[in-house]
């Protein structure tokens, strides 16, 4: 008996509804919620909750039975498997809050109340997360018109959460004379534009509240107005540090739903474009925070073989940081001649600029004391704050998508999962370390033993097909037409599609109406998560701790805000 | 005993010395900058300034024009006079602090030079036989600085910093005096001349080799002091944005700055005659040759260092003051006390 069966045995009223791809959606009653989320978490054991998001069925071509609906997606103790429920949501009423039972709910509901307006019943601070205070409406909404401009001016004060925060600690910020200091929005270590207001006492941080959204954009917004390929360009936006894999884990998701797989040469590519972006991402994680801890010639060691990666990135796609290189069912063209030697020389130059910045600091005292037990986070706990990528497995759980789940022939490349001890600051930055040496060995089997042949699919209604057919024939010319104009066409369904990201599992929830403009696509950002447990983590330790957690905890505010 | 008779000190003389001192060490803190830049840039694989002028030595020059030219703030809400003052104790106290150090030999200026011909000028501004005191007392004021820098400009970033720096040279001042109490013992006196002639043997004469503990500590204190990585913690832009200097502008910020690189010259001035030998003769090479040297070398030990490590945190820096340096200080006095007893 599966754990669908489980599910439908438990609560009659539920139902299964297919979505794309063999993935199922449990519908069960608002009322249920609870009891289904105990039953999910303690009896099923899904550690995970990944993502919640809600789909306003407004513009859906066909009857719906409610408005708004409500989407949760888990990820099972083995990781192997996820679990979608899904319910309609009553608007007056609201939903059940499942903050008590997975600490990731804290702001996924609080983004899904500011996003759609769907109100969660007993959820402890709900308020907007994304979008500025003094917002009016819900933009994710169907009916919210996006021309409509709004000048935002106030700046919240955030006493409304440190408040209580203090009092629960039995601290008052007049009696114990603490100083409430903002770290960011502008702050040379911040990482991005994001705030944390911190309670200090001396230095150490006694309560720290984080406000973000000052990069919101309305991703998702966007994402709903444009064709699939046009999203392309908004992904690279996301977590811009290795924007390769956000172009892939989009297309990869609408590869999916659509049914198609690429050619084994565009496979290895992607591959290889994948784990060279990990190797950026990290290598700029670990040099910003080690400048961060005034390591500055680590930063040199680190950046000069990134700056020649992008060199190589640049080359390949024409840009630099935002490549925009794939495209629904391949990618815009093949590597170059004498990609190979390039390709070799810049491994050649991480390795080395890895090994001699890992040499300086590895056996420093300085170093170590800087790190080791700074804001340590159980597996328990990172699993509940929904750490995922190197930060879950600095904790010391073994999740890693590409071994667990492999996708594009990553279980017969051989790599090692790398994980840590105790999940402190320490930790996060040695798992970066070593995935760099990973990455490597993975790119090296992949380009030594990558195929020739095709880099895109043959189907012309979802790639574009080459120049010479649309000058020369009749459908080619119809081909290009048909998908310039209208764009590709994805069957009617949702389908939630993840990968590992070089910061965690990135999953895009995309429903599609059958039209070639998504109806909706939602990202599961791991900075995002990474991001609600920073303020808790941080508690206890001194403003100069909080600033490398940051560091070691990668958050980019692309992905994080979109 | 032999007794030189020098000309008498007047005070042109010591003017024109102190005029001299200003001009060197403000151009040598300035070659400083430039020097730091390149070596930084040299360990980590990069150039360094290239642009102004060949190989970027005009660099410094391209800097004075933008800190001389640039707004001077003052931030609405900052106590206005003690804000436009502690710059100023800052470069003051580390220039006052010179003025007993043997910069130059003494010489006398040629009678053909109209108005100050004849005038003898002075090895140092002030020959104090206490020297050794006055200059660490110079520099300890010199926390004045950055300390009511920090308090009167109303910013929480300028409050971090200057307790930090309250509790960073307060501390370390402890141990910078208690290191060269041993070898003020062994010399017995707070003279800088006496503590050259005290190693006029050579080599194996200097004091590093009798107090290398004494050594060690000195210059990790005296990073401290002179706010070097790993303690850079005053004005550390990744923790507490510019500390001290948050809300300085221009020439106000450059002479923080000064005041910083002159003491790390002092520090190494210090150094090099308490501890390697000072100004004599070493083989063939002449004794103002060899201080340069001395002196280059623990100023390019700062640049060392800062290539090399990350820095620490304020409780870690704490930690290593009281519990670590200050019982190694004390341990190492109270050794040398028994051996010139016995």
């Amino acid at each position: 008996m599966n754990d669908i069966e489980i599910i439908t045995g438990k609560f009659p009223t539920a139902k299964v509804t297919e979505a794309l791809s063999g993935q199922e959606i449990v519908m069960i009653e608002a009322s249920d919620l609870h009891d289904a989320a105990v039953c999910i978490r303690d009896e099923l054991d899904y550690v995970l909750l990944l993502d919640i998001t809600a789909i306003d069925n407004l513009a859906k071509s066909h009857k719906c039975e409610s408005r708004y609906e409500l989407r949760y997606v888990f990820r099972s103790s083995d990781f192997e498997r996820i679990m979608i429920i899904g319910l309609n949501a009553n608007i007056e009423s609201g939903v059940d809050t499942l903050c008590d039972y997975y600490a990731t709910a804290d702001w996924l509901e609080r983004e899904v109340w500011d996003q759609y307006g769907v109100t969660f019943v007993g959820h402890p601070n709900l308020k907007r997360v994304l979008n500025h205070m003094e917002f009016a409406g819900h933009p994710l909404r169907k009916d919210y018109t996006i021309t409509d401009a709004q000048f935002c001016t106030r700046t919240q004060d955030l006493l409304d959460e440190m408040e209580p925060l203090l009092t629960s600690r039995e601290y008052s910020a007049d009696r114990d004379n603490l100083m409430l200091l903002n770290l960011g929005p502008s702050h040379p270590a911040s990482h991005g534009t994001i705030r944390t207001l911190a309670a200090l006492e001396g230095e150490r941080i006694v309560a720290g509240v984080s406000e973000i959204g000052y990069l919101h954009r309305g991703f998702e917004k966007s994402c709903e107005n444009h064709p699939y390929n046009q999203i392309i360009p908004y992904t690279d936006r996301l977590n811009y540090c290795s924007a390769l894999i956000n172009n892939v884990a989009f297309a990869k998701s609408v590869e999916e739903m659509l049914g198609i797989t690429l050619p084994d040469r565009g496979i290895f590519i992607r591959v290889i474009l994948m784990e060279l972006s990990r190797i950026i991402d990290h290598l700029v994680c670990l040099a910003a925070g080690l400048l961060d801890m005034g390591g500055q010639t680590n930063y040199w060691y680190l950046f000069n073989p990134r700056n020649d990666a992008y060199d190589f990135l640049s080359r390949l796609t024409g840009a630099r940081l935002t490549n925009s290189y794939m495209r629904i069912g391949g990618m815009s063209h093949d590597f170059y001649e004498g990609w190979e030697s390039d390709l070799e020389d810049i491994l050649k130059k991480v390795e080395a600029g890895t090994i001699q910045s890992l040499q300086m600091v590895e056996k420093n005292r300085i170093f170590q004391d800087r790190l080791q037990d700074i804001s340590p986070v159980s597996a328990q706990q990172a699993l509940s704050f929904g750490f995922t990528g190197p930060n879950l497995r600095a904790s010391g759980v073994a999740y890693d998508m590409r071994s667990i789940s492999p996708y594009y022939y990553y279980d017969t490349f051989e790599f090692d999962v790398v994980t840590g001890s105790v999940g402190d600051t320490y930790d996060r930055i040695m798992v970066r370390f070593e995935e760099i040496f990973q990455s490597i060995k993975i790119i090296r089997q992949a380009a030594g033993t990558i195929p020739t042949g095709d880099i895109s699919i043959k189907d012309h209604s979802i790639f574009l097909p080459p120049k010479e057919r649309v000058y020369n024939s009749i459908e080619g010319m119809m081909n290009q037409f048909k998908l310039v104009f209208e764009g590709l066409r994805v069957p009617a369904g949702e389908y939630y599609g993840a990968l590992e990201a070089a910061n965690g599992e990135l999953g895009f929830y995309i429903v599609s109406d059958g039209g070639p403009i998504p109806y909706k696509v939602k990202v599961r950002a791991p900075s995002f998560v990474h991001m609600a447990a920073y303020p808790k983590i941080i508690e206890g330790y001194q403003v100069a701790d909080a600033i490398l957690t940051l560091g070691s905890l990668n958050i980019i505010a692309g992905e994080m805000d979109r | 005993m032999e007794v030189t008779v020098l000309p008498e000190v007047t005070w042109l003389g010591v003017v024109i010395k102190a005029v001299i001192i200003l001009a060197i060490i403000s151009a040598i803190a300035g070659f400083g900058t430039y020097l730091e830049r390149k070596v930084l840039a040299f360990m980590q694989r990069r150039l360094g300034p290239m642009h102004v002028g060949p190989y970027g030595l005009l660099q410094i020059l391209a800097d004075g024009i933008k800190l001389f030219t640039k707004e001077d703030i003052v931030p609405q809400n900052a106590n206005k006079l003690i804000f436009q003052v502690a710059p100023a104790i800052t470069a003051a106290t580390a220039f006052i602090a010179l003025s007993a150090v043997p910069v130059f030999p003494d010489f006398t200026i040629p009678e053909f030079i109209p108005l100050l011909g004849g005038t003898f000028v002075p090895s140092m501004a002030a020959d104090l036989n206490i020297g050794v005191l006055f200059i660490l007392g110079m520099m300890a004021a010199g926390l004045y600085g950055p300390l009511l820098a920090g308090m009167a400009q109303a910013n929480k970033w300028g409050i971090l910093g200057s307790a930090r720096t309250a509790i960073q040279f307060l501390s370390y001042e402890v141990v910078t005096g208690l290191s060269i109490l041993a070898p003020i013992m062994l010399v017995g006196s707070l003279s800088l001349i006496e503590f050259n002639d005290y190693q006029a043997g050579g080599i194996g004469s200097w004091m590093m080799w009798q107090q290398p503990v004494a050594l060690i500590l000195f210059l990790i204190a005296g990073f401290a002091e002179t706010n070097r990585t790993p303690f850079d913690l005053l004005e550390h832009e990744a923790e507490v944005v510019s500390g001290y200097a948050t809300e300085y502008s221009g020439m106000r910020w450059g002479m923080f700055f000064i005041g910083e690189y002159a003491n790390m010259i002092t520090i190494s001035v210090l150094a090099a005659v308490i501890f390697a030998g000072g100004y004599n003769d070493l083989g063939f090479l002449a004794g103002w040759f060899v201080i340069i040297l001395k002196i280059a070398f623990f100023f390019f030990l700062m640049l060392w260092v800062r290539a090399a490590w990350p820095h620490v945190r304020p409780d870690q820096l704490m930690w290593l003051c009281w519990k670590v340096l200050m019982p190694i200080a004390v341990i190492n006095v109270v050794i040398t006390g028994f051996v010139m007893m016995a």
